[in-house]
């Protein structure tokens, strides 16, 4: 008996026919992996000008109010700011549901992880829209 | 070939007399070829008859006796003494613990009821409605490429057990699971995918692994079980498989 011919098999995946499945977790996976790459650019970029590039222990209010002048940098710290909050906050949920197993404890501790986040991100945002040079 | 000494260190474990493990030394001679399991054979067979380990095939094959050997997740009678007393060395010792993260029952025996749970729960067997017809399913060598990675497991359990997030959340579906899935989800002839992936999709599913690579570190049998879970989580984000 001759050997079955086959069909070549689809080579780009199966599309599947159906509603589409992603949800809150699988979006905030996609948000870790996107934020990590931009937070690379924006942290490091962060860290060359004050660090490097300027001598950290002469950061004055006078060097903050410089580099705001220029709108473009309020927004680059805004990003870092709510970018480095969020993932960070997103990952500390993820080890707070991996470990805190009581229904209590685990709910104490998001709460205080949320409004401590929030408060920082409230204070952040006041600073930088707010902020004017001595 | 000469004999090595060998000093065996087990984390044992008796329910009715233990409140907690305890280790045990034992000393004994053992040729460099010899497998960790021939170690626990000679244990029990001529030092001390208490001793409970599993073991089936004792060949690599049934997945019976995966343990914690000198710290890392392995089938006793694949690792060859030799490896775990060091290369050169005139003899020393192995350690070796019950895999971790699933209850002990007694010595290296433990509960796997957990972690089958878990395996059932992915639908682990092929599911196709289709009338059956007078032949066999085909599929091109291309399609049947695709997840033969995962049709490897034999379910020892030495990812699961080596897995961070599975010690510290029992509920995690954990990566054995996920790549019986993959094994599935990827088949041409399997109609089940959707299923599979919703279960995967749940906060006990893929998006508890942290990409932290132990599994594809401790599986015997050289799976790349990250590799794999990252796949189904691909599936699940592009609607896709």
């Amino acid at each position: 008996m001759a050997a079955p011919v086959l069909e070549p098999g689809p080579t780009g995946g199966r599309r599947l026919e159906r509603r589409a499945r992603q949800n809150y977790e699988a979006w905030s996976w996609v948000f870790m992996r996107l934020s990590g790459l931009v937070l690379l650019f924006l942290a490091l970029t962060h860290f060359a000008i004050t660090h490097i590039v300027n001598d950290v222990t002469e950061t004055d209010a006078a060097f903050v109010g410089e580099r705001w002048s220029n709108p473009l940098w309020r927004v680059f710290d805004w990003a870092l700011l709510a970018l480095a909050l969020s993932h960070g906050l997103n990952g500390l949920r993820w080890i707070v549901e991996d470990y805190v197993h009581s229904h209590a404890r685990r709910t104490a501790t998001k709460v205080a992880l949320y409004s401590s986040s929030l408060g920082l991100f409230a204070y952040g945002t006041f600073t930088i829209v707010t902020f004017q040079a001595p | 070939m000469a004999g090595v000494d060998v000093e065996l260190r087990i984390k044992r474990f008796n329910p009715d007399t233990d409140a907690r493990p305890h280790w045990q030394t034992f000393q004994l001679q053992a040729d460099p070829t010899d497998r960790v399991l021939d170690t626990l054979h000679a244990v029990k067979w001529e030092q001390d008859g208490t001793l409970s380990f599993r073991r089936s095939c004792a060949h690599g094959v049934c997945g019976s006796d995966a343990m914690v050997i000198n710290g890392a997740n392995a089938l006793a009678c694949v690792e060859l003494v030799r490896d775990a007393v060091g290369a050169g060395a005139g003899g020393g010792t192995i350690t070796v613990e019950p895999i971790r993260g699933l209850p002990v029952i007694k010595d290296l025996v433990v509960d796997m009821e957990p972690f089958f749970a878990q395996y059932r729960s992915v639908i682990p067997h092929l599911v196709n409605t289709d009338p059956v017809g007078d032949r066999e399913r085909l599929q091109s060598p291309e399609e049947r490429a695709r997840y033969d990675d995962t049709t490897k497991c034999i379910l020892c359990a030495a990812c699961t057990t080596s897995c961070p997030i599975y010690w510290g959340n029992s509920g995690y579906v954990g990566p054995a699971a996920i790549v019986n899935a993959h094994r599935f989800i990827f088949d041409s002839r399997d109609a089940a995918a959707e299923e599979r992936l919703d279960i995967l999709n749940q906060r006990s599913g893929v998006w508890r692994c942290r990409t932290a690579f132990n599994c594809s570190e401790a599986c015997p049998r050289g799976i790349k079980v990250t590799e794999a879970i990252q796949e189904v989580k691909r599936a699940i984000v592009y609607d896709r498989v």
